[in-house]
């Protein structure tokens, strides 16, 4: 047997040279580029000919007036964020689990998660015209209650809530899958033993039920520590407007208007590696952290 | 579970239900109101009587905004980079997932394989270093620099390794023992056998590809390459109007800028909604299978 497998073994290999070329050239590469964070880069000179300059974008970098609001900002959109990505779906697991009828309870779970996979591009256009304070639906309800229209996306008191509100629109049915799937997993013998000792449908979710989806609460909890610098480019750069900036700005998207659009090579890149050095580590340690008390691994 | 439902509980169910049917109309009651002020006339979306269905209802928004050449070159290029990227993505899917699937002591340095693919879910170079490789390999403006930045999807690749690793070891040896090798293996049993599989990972593709919107912004100097999502977020963003000076009168009575742009941001969703079925009956294997492991 052994032989057999042992003569095959370079054809694996070569099934996997595609993808390593893939990714050598569209991510191993850029990550070299990197090194534009220590130069004063100038495309025309490119990665050998530009200026070195140490940590000089860097100091740059904290030095700006704004950059401590948009760390804030980023920490406190996504930690939001986390919080109602976990309470919400869990919240919504439970509650459909509580629905009788199979057909019913697919139908709301097909309908919840449609959001999830449209664009924020879309979305965007749709909460842009819905939200708007003149003809948007939304405000049109406001109004017709007798209340001032109100600014969602003009006003900086609004934003951010408006930002998390409508990731949890989109999210919340999708992440309930899994939490549903844990639900699903639950021995039904431990239903049956706390009926037997006469536990209300109320104290079997609660001793039943949560405990049992407690360890994927925690892995969930755990893993969205890496995401804690991601407050969601493609939604705020599709919502944002220069009036919002003071609370909507993010470490993405300044990073893009920095490089992109003032061509700020050096300190956009700078702000990037930043980011996503820090990422790593937390993704790394949230991993470990999973792997240690959950047994959790991707392979 | 104990029989009929009594008294307090029976209250919590009806309100659970009622509860969770609007939440779900919530979530697709946007889509519909989008669709209907794309269906409305001008007249009628201004004055806010339109919320669910179309009211003069009349398809000339759809007439005018396919009568534009940028918004039609633009779902060009979208079908162009679905066609191209679908196909590499799932070539190459396929083409890592199987030899990862396999045991380290059959495949020799898996682990470090491993790494090399994870390691880049972890970190990246950013956008600044992205564009500039993107630019010295000369692929900005073309079709190729949307299709190819992310030809290895290592999520799917994840989903569809962890499917391979579960099927029966003992077709693999029998199928080693008749002298078949890996390219035949994997052609005429793991690719079957996880058709299923595929099919989740196939349509998480398309669906990708359809949706991405940055990477055209990034790579194309010239708006004209943009596909349709990057498109959409210049229509979106303000940039540019849906309508421009139009002079004819009789247009602008049931056209407007709002109910144009609802009309190209329903055609942006369409294909989406087309394929949702078929997305919803596979997924949510695809993304427990992903997730969380038994």
């Amino acid at each position: 047997m052994w032989r057999f497998i042992k003569r095959n073994e370079w054809t694996l290999h070569l099934m996997l040279v595609p993808g390593l070329l893939a990714l050598l050239v569209f991510q191993y590469v850029p990550m070299v580029g990197v090194v534009i964070a220590f130069q004063k880069f100038i495309p025309a000179k490119g990665l050998f000919g530009s200026k070195w300059v140490g940590l000089d974008n860097f100091r740059y970098m904290f030095d700006l007036p704004d950059f401590w609001n948009i760390i804030w900002n980023t920490f406190y959109i996504a930690i939001m964020k986390i919080i109602v990505g976990l309470v919400v779906p869990v919240t919504i697991a439970v509650l459909l689990n509580e629905v009788r009828k199979e057909a019913i309870k697919r139908s709301i779970q097909t309908l919840i998660y449609l959001p999830h996979f449209l664009s924020w591009v879309i979305l965007s256009g749709i909460l842009v015209d819905i939200l708007s304070p003149n003809e948007g639906i939304v405000n049109g309800m406001i109004k017709a209650l007798g209340f001032d229209p109100i600014f969602f996306l003009g006003s900086n008191a609004w934003f951010p809530y408006t930002l998390v509100l409508s990731h949890e629109w989109k999210e919340f049915g999708f992440s309930t899958i899994v939490y549903l799937a844990a639900i699903a997993g639950i021995n039904p013998s431990l239903y049956e033993a706390s009926i037997v000792d006469g536990a209300s449908r109320w104290r079997q979710t609660w001793h039943v039920t949560l405990p049992g989806m407690a360890p994927l609460i925690v892995l969930m909890a755990t893993l969205s520590i890496g995401g804690i610098l991601n407050a969601g480019f493609d939604q705020v750069f599709n919502l944002y407007s220069p009036v919002v900036y003071q609370s909507g700005d993010i470490i993405d998207t300044f990073v893009y208007r920095t490089g992109m659009l003032e061509a700020q090579y050096g300190l956009a890149t700078a702000v990037g590696l930043l980011k996503s050095a820090v990422s790593m580590l937390l993704i790394a340690v949230s991993y470990f952290l999973a792997y240690r008390f959950a047994n959790y691994r991707i392979f | 579970m104990n029989g009929k439902p009594r008294g307090a509980y029976r209250v919590f169910l009806t309100a659970n239900l009622i509860f969770l049917v609007l939440l779900s109309l919530l979530c697709v009651m946007p889509v519909v109101h989008l669709f209907a002020i794309s269906l409305s006339s001008n007249a009628s979306a201004a004055a806010g009587k339109v919320f669910l269905w179309p009211v003069d209802s009349t398809w000339k928004s759809y007439e005018f905004v396919l009568g534009q050449s940028a918004f039609v070159k633009s779902i060009g290029v979208t079908l162009e980079r679905v066609l191209l990227g679908v196909l590499i993505n799932m070539a190459i899917t396929i083409l890592v997932a199987y030899p990862l699937s396999k045991d380290s002591s059959v495949l020799k340095g898996r682990t470090v394989y491993i790494w090399i693919f994870v390691f880049t879910m972890l970190f990246g170079g950013g956008i600044i270093p992205l564009y500039m490789t993107m630019r010295m390999l000369g692929l900005l403006d073309s079709v190729w620099g949307l299709v190819l930045h992310g030809s290895v999807p290592v999520f799917n690749i994840v989903i569809l390794l962890n499917f391979f690793r579960n099927l029966p070891k003992e077709l693999e040896e029998a199928a080693l023992i008749d002298g078949a090798g890996h390219w035949r293996i994997m052609r005429s049993i793991f690719v079957p056998l996880s058709a299923a599989s595929i099919a989740t990972v196939t349509l998480f593709s398309i669906v990708g590809h359809w949706n991405s919107w940055f990477d055209g912004i990034l790579f194309m100097n010239s708006p004209d390459h943009y596909p349709l999502q990057s498109y959409l977020y210049t229509v979106v963003s303000g940039m540019q109007a849906a309508i421009n000076s139009s002079t004819d009168l009789e247009l602008l009575l049931l056209v407007s800028d709002r109910t144009a742009r609802a009309a190209q941001l329903f055609v942006g969703t369409l294909p989406i909604l087309l394929v949702y079925p078929f997305l919803q009956r596979h997924f949510t294997k695809g993304i427990v299978l992903g997730s969380v492991k038994e």
